[in-house]
């Protein structure tokens, strides 16, 4: 059974780019692309052939397949509900950010392995900003532990609801900061537009420039899986154990589907920030974390 | 004759027999002392951890009293992993001194005081009289300071060592003065008088008694604001020489700090309080400072400043766990601190070698001047690799499996009573988790920069591998890094020992089992990590075989580009630097560009310690002003220092007469 959970999460993944970019096209009055057409594009990229940099090396190789790998290790931690992920002990949060820091510097070093001075650039911001947003993780997923009083995922999530009705409140402003977290970890809108045309100013796609074929399509599809996995945290948040499962899945559902449509209207709507103006935003992020936690200590009536 | 003097007479014979063979086999003969001294400390070592404790106590006449030798499982952890990285070091220190091998006299001393070094570092770890331990704490400073100094005809070595000698006995005067005030009331100088000792007076004044004790270790193990030796210290010896100060001989501290723990009775609250916050700051600073540093080495030893910081966090919760009476909070801090001592001797022993490989191929350690080199010497990159992903903390290597226990105390300690200490452990997560971005953010860039790319400065000679017996030690050190990384369920088997020490015997079967078989899990989380990348790889090699073509790197539209348009170290870290700048110093020299057709222009960039510039630059020019009034004393004519004496003597004998002149006045007056 706990399989399932790994299969509505890469489900999610299989039409979560679609529907930003649906959503995207249809505030700008566009026809736009169907659902399935980035699936279309990374499958046309599986099968094609690979260039590859002569200043490359094997690092170059294998770091997608890592940063892929992670990514997937990732999922398998993160519960459905009521029921826990393929992986799951005390502390798993920690493997949790840990494991996809792993991919994010194996991503790293390969930019860095092209000598491209653009790559390098990019390279160069990636860890700066994966650098200033993981307190806020850390922050948020403490709050929740001193909350439940619980040190895993499933058993944070599964003892999460009954609180009182203030604990769902926490849980909306933690959707915004996980909202946020995954827009910076996917290189998306406020910080960067994954759309920009002009190499100077992108994080994450100047680093794979140099990617193609079977690894570029690796990558895109690990972005989607990316941001179903935050998805599934989410929806986490609202999901009540002991639920049947005709009332899980459509949450589930719907809160993969409102979070893909609100990061195309964000998208949409927003312009990007000037780069020097990123660390502050993203670093901004841990304040809001922070009111997370003194929340939760308000609630345990740790304070006052 | 008990096995202690053995060893010692066998130590001096070897030092002898060094002195007097040829150069190429002055190596050989340290390795075979070092086999035979790791040999008998390692089995004692081994049954201490099996619970058979080794105790010898010998009489050492009048002044010492007696020696007692006793070796726990304290001291048998710190024993195994001293023996293992000594070990290593002196296999890779003797291929790496064959460029050397015309200095005899150099290398007599250093592999003299190599063998030294570590008998005296097992003798810290054994004696528990003070005025021995003193000995045997002198001796190893003393021939630190000897291997330091290797290339001693450089004078930025020699200052740097001489830098190292005195700071190391600022730390030793610290020793003194605890051990002098326990002894000093208690009559004895073993060790346990100061168990003694601290269980009779107020917690204030053992904690006064700890805190004496702590700068002394703090200073050794390289705590800030007591670390600014060790960025000098490290770049300045040989490779194997940094890499053995750095994964072991800075242990010393930590080792210091954990006897105290043992011995002194005192509100462990208020220690892991001190401990916790002192740790959090080393940590962040340390990493703070070996981002922006240009010299590999130098920020290699920054980033043990910051390790040190990691292993003082944990040594704080486990304070913290113990003075709240919670066993899973001092269970998990001890762990993690004694852990995370073996994985960062492991690592961080491993990257100086590497260092000291690339050093000596391309004969430089400035970042900049580097690149490429992952084709010319694949071996050692990926063994830099491997070492720069553990020292990050990511799985599934051993630095992940120490800080792991460090955060699973932390976020069990979020749950404690009390609100400041539940803002502390948050202040802590953040510490570990800013500690661990950070260290990212260098291990990229240091990987990257130098092993990547291209060549970003023409090398004078032809890069080759290292030969063999360079790279055998590398690899050991290596597979042990993926060992604690696969099986990390052993390891804590191991420590529950020494763990018990502090805990208390009863948490082997509550928290012991808990966390074995936590990391039983983990164990099989990581292998099935490592299968699912060697799948996908599998399938990816399967769909890539059809069309690869090589091209050069897509130079966005730019034709002509060259190795010099690549990102550098100083570029890469640049944002960070903006980000952070009022808590650094980096002193900037650059040559402005003028005219139409400007000449060439330089920028340059140098990174210094703010702390030290507070702490020790300002302090000594003060003293310097003060003492240079004094200066006309010191006039070089020994007529003069003659009467120096004389007069000190006479001072010496007129000082009781001077009293009594005193009291007779103060008597007058008082009659009047």
């Amino acid at each position: 059974m706990k399989v399932l959970n790994l299969i509505y999460i890469i489900a999610a993944s299989l039409f979560f780019n679609g529907i930003i970019i649906r959503t995207k096209s249809i505030f700008s009055g566009r026809m736009g692309p169907g659902i399935f057409q980035p699936l279309k594009d990374i499958w046309r990229l599986f099968r094609k052939g690979a260039v590859y940099s002569q200043t490359s090396s094997f690092i170059f190789q294998i770091a997608p397949t890592i940063y892929f790998a992670s990514v997937l290790m990732a999922v398998f931690v993160i519960p459905f509900g009521g029921q826990p992920g393929l992986i799951s002990f005390k502390g798993d949060f920690v493997f949790f950010a840990y494991v996809l820091a792993l991919g994010k510097f194996f991503m790293i070093i390969s930019a860095l392995d092209t000598g491209s001075s653009f790559e390098g650039m990019g390279a160069s911001r990636e860890a700066l900003y994966s650098m200033l947003v993981e307190p806020a993780f850390f922050i948020l997923i403490g709050s929740f532990a001193l909350l439940t009083g619980h040190t895993s995922f499933y058993e944070i999530f599964s003892s999460l609801h009954f609180g009182s009705y203030i604990s769902y409140r926490i849980g909306v402003l933690a959707a915004f900061v996980l909202v946020i977290i995954a827009m910076i970890e996917n290189s998306r809108m406020p910080v960067d537009d994954p759309k920009t045309h002009l190499e100077l100013t992108m994080i994450h796609e100047v680093m794979i420039l140099d990617n193609s074929g079977f690894d570029l399509g690796l990558i895109l599809y690990t972005s989607s899986l990316k941001f179903a996995m935050y998805g599934a945290i989410i929806a986490n948040l609202f999901l009540t154990p002991g639920n049947e499962w005709y009332y899980s899945i459509p949450i589930f559902i719907g809160i993969q589907i409102f979070f893909a449509v609100l990061i195309g209207t964000i998208e949409s709507f927003m312009a990007r920030f000037r780069m020097n103006h990123n660390p502050e935003f993203i670093f901004a992020l841990t304040t809001a974390s922070l009111l997370i936690f003194l929340g939760v200590l308000l609630i345990l009536g740790k304070i006052i | 004759m008990s096995l202690s003097v053995y060893v010692l007479i066998l130590s001096i014979l070897f030092i002898i027999l060094v002195a007097v063979v040829k150069e190429r086999w002055k190596g050989v003969i340290a390795l075979l002392a070092l086999l035979f001294n790791t040999g008998i400390s390692s089995y004692v070592a081994v049954d201490a951890l099996r619970g058979k404790l080794f105790e010898e106590i010998f009489y050492g006449g009048y002044i010492f009293g007696e020696i007692p030798v006793r070796v726990d499982a304290l001291s048998a952890w710190f024993i195994l992993l001293t023996n293992f990285t000594t070990l290593t070091a002196i296999l890779y220190g003797r291929s790496y001194l064959k460029h050397y091998k015309n200095q005899s006299s150099n290398l007599f001393i250093h592999f003299a005081s190599y063998i030294l070094v570590h008998f005296s570092m097992i003798g810290i770890y054994c004696v528990q009289n003070m005025l021995a331990f003193l000995c045997v704490w002198e001796l190893m400073a003393i021939s630190s300071f000897l291997l330091v100094i290797f290339e001693h005809n450089k004078i930025d070595i020699l200052r740097a060592g001489i830098n190292y000698l005195i700071q190391s006995h600022i730390g030793i005067v610290f020793l003194t003065l605890g051990f002098i005030w326990v002894s000093s009331y208690m009559g004895s100088y073993d060790f346990n008088a100061i168990a003694q000792y601290s269980a009779s007076v107020a917690p204030a004044v053992s904690f006064i008694l700890f805190m004496c004790f702590f700068i002394a270790f703090a200073i050794k193990a390289g705590f800030v604001p007591f670390h600014t030796w060790l960025p000098y210290a490290h770049p300045a010896a040989p490779a194997h020489i940094s890499g053995m100060m750095s994964g072991i001989i800075i242990k010393l501290g930590i080792f210091g700090i954990l006897r105290m723990i043992l011995l002194i009775k005192g509100n462990y609250l208020a220690f892991g309080y001190v401990i916790l916050v002192i740790s959090i700051i080393t940590g962040v600073y340390g990493v703070m400072l070996a981002i922006v540093q240009h010299n590999v080495k130098k920020l290699l030893a920054y980033h043990s400043v910051e390790n040190i910081g990691i292993i003082g966090i944990g040594i704080g919760i486990g304070c913290i766990g113990l003075g709240l009476n919670n066993p899973y909070l001092s269970f998990a801090g001890f762990a993690g601190a004694l852990l995370h001592t073996l994985n960062h001797s492991l690592f961080k022993s491993l990257l100086f070698y590497s260092a000291g490989t690339v050093y000596q191929a391309t004969h430089t350690m400035n970042i900049e001047h580097l690149g490429g080199l992952i084709k010319k010497m694949p071996q050692t990159t990926i063994l830099f690799l491997i070492a720069a992903l553990a020292i990050c903390g990511l799985p599934p290597f051993n630095g992940f499996i120490s800080e792991f226990l460090i955060y699973s105390g932390l976020f069990n300690g979020i749950n404690a009573n009390g609100l400041s200490l539940t803002m502390m452990m948050l202040f802590s997560i953040f510490g570990l988790v800013l500690i661990g971005g950070l260290a990212m953010l260098c291990f990229t860039k240091a990987f990257g920069i130098i092993f990547l790319g291209t060549e970003r400065h023409p090398y004078h000679t032809p890069i080759h591998e290292a030969e063999f017996s360079k790279l055998f030690p590398k690899y050991l050190v290596a597979s042990m890094i993926i060992f604690i990384g696969i099986v990390p369920q052993l390891f804590i088997g191991v420590i529950t020992r020494p763990l018990l020490l502090f805990t208390g015997e009863k948490s082997i079967h509550m928290e012991g089992v808990e966390f074995v078989s936590m990391f039983q899990t983990m164990s099989i989380v990581v292998g099935g990590f490592i299968l699912l990348v060697g799948l996908i790889y599998l399938v990816r090699r399967l769909v890539v075989s059809k069309t690869v073509s090589i091209a050069p790197t897509w130079g966005c539209g730019y034709p002509s580009t060259s190795p010099k348009l690549q990102y550098t170290a100083n570029s890469f870290v640049r944002s960070y630097r903006k980000l952070v700048k009022p808590l650094l110093m980096m002193n900037k020299k650059e040559t402005e560009m003028k005219g139409v057709f400007p000449n060439e222009v330089h920028i340059a960039t140098h990174p210094y310690d703010k702390l030290e510039a507070i702490l020790i630059d300002v302090p000594i020019k003060h003293l310097k002003r003060f003492m240079g009034r004094f200066r006309f004393l010191q006039n070089g004519s020994p007529q003069f220092y003659i009467l120096y004496g004389v007069v000190f003597i006479f001072i010496a004998i007129a000082i009781p007469f001077l009293i009594d002149l005193a009291n007779y006045l103060v008597a007058l007056i008082k009659q009047i």
